[in-house]
């Protein structure tokens, strides 16, 4: 079908559009607005891999609750610009940029060789019925359920850690 | 027919390498930081589109742990930004060298 790959081609330059301008702003709270960007663009391409629950759960865990508390932090340490790209462009990010750019080459070259078994050009034909909420909640509590349980330890861990962290030293 | 697999995996390390980009570049903490949120999303890119062809459920299972690991890194991450900044008053990763020998 042609559409679908319109529509992933718009998400794909789409996402890749933003991501770089997360890196290039200066001001971070342009940075995480950006971001945002990104992560719906994520989540329509989730939408086009018809894993719909992980489509919801991009917008509400990362657009919604992650990246809500990193502007807040921004917010609260009142930070101004950053200085511009050019004039920090020193021989540091140049040889950065030359292991970035051959590491990059290496994936997109292993990437292009792939083979899935069953064949790379078409979708599996379960693929519809594997991302929708009844059989991810099947699979996470049945299969997946000793993670489950160990995930929620480890947010509770979280929580308390970033507690005892941020709150301000007494006596 | 719908969009061959590789397009996926491709976009995916694109935009790994962005993310690595802002890691190295960025001198901000909190901009570092949304740069290793932009690479674990690239990761979890490419463990759904395998798991949408080989229509297996492990790989979507996975993104959902990863998401809650995210979830929590970002609170412990940004909490010890705030520490950071109420000791020393920057988030410039070029003034933080204590623990550097």
């Amino acid at each position: 079908m042609i559409t679908e790959l319109l529509v992933f081609v718009f998400l794909a330059s789409a996402a890749v559009t933003t991501a770089v301008a997360m890196v290039l702003q200066r001001n971070p709270v342009n940075s995480a607005v950006s971001l945002i960007g990104n992560f719906f663009c994520l989540a329509g391409l989730y939408l086009l891999l018809r894993a719909q629950l992980l489509a919801v759960l991009e917008i509400a865990v990362y657009a919604g609750a992650i990246m809500v508390l990193v502007v807040f932090v921004i917010m609260l340490l009142n930070l101004g610009d950053e200085e511009k790209l050019v004039e920090r462009f020193t021989m540091r990010t140049l040889l950065a940029s030359g292991v970035v750019l051959a590491f990059a080459l290496e994936m997109l070259y292993l990437f292009a060789e792939t083979h899935v078994a069953s064949g790379s050009q078409q979708m599996h034909s379960d693929a519809a019925t594997i991302g929708t909420v009844e059989s991810m909640g099947f699979a996470l509590f049945s299969r997946f359920l000793l993670p489950l349980q160990a995930t929620g330890m480890l947010l509770f861990a979280a929580v308390v850690g970033a507690l005892i962290l941020a709150k301000k030293p007494t006596a | 027919m719908s969009v061959p697999l590789p397009y996926y995996l491709g976009l995916s390390a694109v935009l790994f390498a962005i993310g690595v980009i802002g890691v190295l570049s960025r001198r901000n903490v909190i901009v570092v930081f949304m740069s290793i949120e932009l690479m674990l999303n690239s990761v979890n890119l490419t463990l759904v589109a395998y798991s949408a062809f080989l229509g297996d459920i492990t790989g979507q299972a996975l993104v959902f742990f990863v998401m809650a690991v995210a979830a929590a890194e970002a609170a412990v991450g940004l909490a010890i930004v705030i520490a950071l900044y109420r000791n020393k008053q920057t988030v410039n990763v070029d003034d933080i060298n204590i623990l550097k020998w």
